[in-house]
């Protein structure tokens, strides 16, 4: 019972640490946007895509997974800051467990990063790329369990990290070589892609992830493009979440 | 009546530093129990351990008689920490930080509200409680930790320095806190500090620790008393020459030169002090000054250790044992 109410208590937190930092939230609707109307509109010609598909709509669930990505790494960062300035102190000396700590922090942040996703998803709507609404609704766990295992990575390199100095050298190892190999923007499959590149991006989590969003905003206009059917990819994401989770906790344990 | 705190050659070492060394302390229930030193004199290692925050090298010791490394948890839940630095979320209202730490100590839903508003009203921040804490003062954030760690309403609470850096004013009012604190809330305080104002104004029993041991244990009137009479001050043009004819001819070997002025320690200052005129004055010596003053806590810490507590200010703050020290913390 004090272990949900620890949870519930640092999800809240991050929550509305989210929520009161209204520049991220503006900032957030800019990039997604310029991916979409400038990056799109000058490489849609670039990719040999079947008929029934726009590079548009490809796209579109990349730049969520892009997103998320983005995101969840960022929120690493709220665990550095917790560290430099004592926070971090209160929480490991409570009599709440490390898991219960790590799972808190995790889910608040994912939730934030969700939000972000979701806007994307809205303004890829409101800039009339052809997707059903509807799907949003499928598309929703599906974002949420990628961003667990993203946030995840996030906190396990900050536990790790003493200051935010370093912190930005994730934004070079680790975000954009999980973006770029994810096929976030340009399909795997059915292209004249390099084979080395489809065999490093077949290692890469988020490939399934956004393969799993594609699977179930596309529908079968995907299927012929998609790199595995919507169940191995949720599969490959889910066991990818569990395995950081094991991680996360372990991190956090060892965590002065 | 068990003890509130009690270790048994309690120590930490980091490679060839002994932190803390072989500490024997036991805390009665119900006092406040300074423990007074040196910055790097091992204080807030030893009560990091207490805390359970980190794990001793050897030896043992029990917090509300629960042992801190096989039962670290139950020690948590029935203590209080104000960290030396601060560890509140400046994001957050001065009750949102109150309701986080009652979640995290499992205080009853039903009781939370009217804990934390009455925690509000002790620290007197209650007109206050709802903005971000970004907005509050130094002492502000200060009274709010200390409120903070009551509200699980713990047996023993550890201030770790929880003055420092505090203006007079502010410190004056925490210190004020600190005792309606342990009357209201009958509650065993350790304190922390290496203000020797602080220690003597609060504690019951004073722990003088120094490099990791502890160098003598008693109440701050006793401590005081051990050295036996009063302090004469002399300024004078030679300082040096005049330590050196009072040993000689006085017979005073307690002497010593605190910021240029020469002190002597004696049992009846009044019938020193036409002495030491009239031997300055044998000898050419020019006094500027002389002061009879009481001995304070700086004496007795100097009379015990052999040196002026603040000599040693920062000294150990440096290289690697100084990015070891930032890691406890």
């Amino acid at each position: 019972m004090s272990e949900a109410r620890g949870f519930y208590t640092l999800w809240l937190r991050e929550i509305k640490r989210f929520y009161r930092d209204r520049t991220r939230l503006v900032t957030s609707f800019i990039q997604p946007l310029l991916w979409l109307v400038i990056f799109a509109a000058a490489f849609a010609t670039r990719f040999a895509l079947p008929a029934n598909l726009t590079y548009r709509q490809v796209i579109l669930p990349g730049i969520i997974g892009q997103t998320l990505l983005f995101t969840a790494m960022f929120m690493g960062i709220n665990v550095i800051w917790d560290k430099e300035f004592g926070f971090m102190k209160e929480i490991l000396v409570s009599p709440v467990s490390r898991f219960t700590i790590f799972m808190g922090k995790m889910v608040g942040d994912s939730t934030d990063a969700l939000l972000q996703g979701i806007i994307v998803f809205v303004i890829g709507l409101a800039l009339g790329i052809p997707i059903s609404p509807i799907t949003f609704f499928y598309a929703l766990p599906i974002m949420l369990l990628i961003t667990f295992g993203l946030v995840s990575i996030g906190l396990v390199i900050a536990s790790f990290m003493g200051n935010l100095e370093g912190f930005g050298a994730i934004q070079t190892f680790v975000n954009l070589p999980l973006f770029f190999l994810s096929g976030a923007l340009f399909p795997l499959k059915g292209g004249s892609l390099p084979s080395w590149l489809v065999d490093i991006a077949a290692w890469n989590p988020l490939t399934y992830g956004v393969d799993a969003l594609r699977n179930v905003t596309l529908g079968a206009a995907w299927t012929p493009l998609q790199i595995q059917p919507l169940w191995i990819d949720i599969g490959v994401v889910a066991l990818f979440d569990g395995i950081m989770i094991v991680v996360g906790t372990w991190a956090f344990t060892r965590m002065k | 009546m068990p003890h509130a705190i009690e270790t048994k050659q309690l120590t930490k070492t980091y490679g060839s530093l002994k932190a803390v060394d072989s500490l024997d302390i036991a805390v009665e229930p119900g006092e406040i129990f300074g423990l007074l030193g040196p910055n790097g004199a091992g204080k807030t290692t030893f009560v990091s351990m207490l805390c359970t925050i980190l794990k001793p090298t050897s030896g043992s010791a029990t917090v509300n008689g629960f042992d801190i490394v096989r039962e670290a948890n139950k020690v948590r839940k029935s203590i209080g920490i104000v960290f030396q630095d601060p560890s509140i979320d400046d994001r957050l209202t001065g009750r949102e930080n109150l309701f986080m730490h009652a979640n995290l100590f499992g205080v009853p839903a039903s009781e939370q509200k009217e804990r934390i508003n009455r925690i509000l009203k002790l620290v007197e921040l209650e007109d206050r409680a709802d903005d971000l804490l970004r907005t509050y003062s130094g002492g502000m954030r200060r009274r709010l930790e200390l409120g903070r760690g009551l509200i699980h309403y713990p047996k023993v609470l550890f201030l770790d320095e929880p003055t420092v850096g505090l203006d007079p004013q502010t410190r004056d009012h925490i210190w004020k806190y600190i005792k309606e604190l342990k009357q209201t809330h009958d509650i065993t305080v350790v304190l922390t500090t290496h203000y020797m104002d602080e220690a003597d104004r609060l504690s019951d029993r004073i722990a003088i620790i120094d490099h990791g041991k502890m160098v003598i244990l008693d109440t701050p009137q006793k401590l005081k008393d051990t050295l036996e009479g009063d302090v004469v001050a002399v300024r004078a043009n030679n300082v040096n020459a005049l330590a050196e004819l009072v040993t000689k001819w006085l017979g005073f070997p307690k002497t010593k030169i605190v910021d240029g002025a020469l002190e002597i320690t004696v049992r009846n200052g009044k019938v020193v002090m036409p002495r030491i005129m009239e031997l300055a004055a044998q000898n050419n010596i020019y006094v500027e000054s002389i002061v009879l003053r009481e001995p304070n806590l700086e004496d007795v810490f100097l009379h015990y250790t052999g040196r002026n507590i603040r000599e040693d200010t920062g000294k150990e703050l440096h290289g690697a044992s100084a990015a070891r020290r930032r890691a406890i913390k």
